[in-house]
């Protein structure tokens, strides 16, 4: 599943790193603390977190994530979309809360049999 | 080959440079990708740590074909107990940096995990060094 498919079917927006909309998903990660997912996700994980700052985009370059969901309407500071936008590296918004965006998240991925 | 960084302290918009470059070049003189994860985990983790409690740091990474030895010195207060610090959940990191989703105290940990040998020396009051070796066939 692409990046752009999460977009299409989840209605999440895209805030940057419109490059990056051909990378592969192949799984999920929830976390708001940045030394958990910098220990715990995985390449091609779709990162669903509330931290808008630029060191969310260090994380997922240096983990090879497939793209970033911010959540509850939180944009991304200037320097962290400047940063996605060099990466290639997209990041979605949407409205809802990290609890609701990562159940479908999940559902999604596992309905496809990628989790 | 040899490769040196400098790290400010309380600069977190240039955390991750170090690590970004010691990917790239990884990358480009074909190690295997468990190995290059690892190595950036541990240098992204120390790296963190000089800008979150040290004043300066320097990062010196030595990439031979077996493997990686990073070095990673700073000038700052020093860690009084190192086990305790090595504890997973034990953080001294101030509250505006825990907001930033760092301070969970898994940042030395997740050091120990992602290299094969893990040493740190450190004097209060003066700094610490820390040294990690990851061999590329571990």
């Amino acid at each position: 599943m692409k990046v752009q498919d999460l977009i299409t079917r989840l209605g999440l927006t895209v805030h940057s790193g419109k490059e990056g909309l051909e990378r592969e998903v192949t799984g999920g990660y929830t976390s708001d603390l940045l030394s958990d997912v910098m220990g715990h996700a995985k390449e091609g994980d779709a990162w669903v977190t509330l931290q808008t700052h630029k060191n969310i985009m260090a994380i997922a370059s240096l983990k090879d994530l497939a793209a970033i969901i911010v959540v509850k309407g939180h944009v991304p500071e200037e320097d962290t979309t400047a940063e996605s936008e060099k990466e290639g590296i997209p990041i979605l918004t949407t409205r809802e809360e990290t609890f609701e965006i990562t159940g479908r998240l999940y559902e999604l991925l596992k309905s496809e049999q990628i989790v | 080959m040899n490769f040196s960084y400098h790290i400010e302290g309380g600069n977190f918009s240039r955390a991750g440079i170090a690590s970004s470059e010691v990917k790239k070049i990884l990358k480009q003189l074909n190690v295997n990708p468990t190995a290059i994860k690892r190595v950036v985990v541990a240098l992204y983790e120390a790296e963190v740590n000089v800008v979150a409690h040290a004043y300066e740091g320097d990062v010196h990474v030595d990439i031979s074909p077996e493997g990686v030895t990073v070095v990673v010195d700073d000038r700052g207060p020093g860690i009084p107990d190192i086990p305790l610090a090595m504890q997973e959940g034990y953080s001294t990191a101030s509250p505006e940096v825990r907001e930033m989703g760092f301070g969970a105290g898994m940042g030395l940990p997740n050091m120990q995990k992602n290299c094969d040998e893990l040493s740190i020396e450190s004097e209060v009051g003066k700094g610490t060094r820390v040294t990690m070796k990851t061999r590329f066939n571990a």
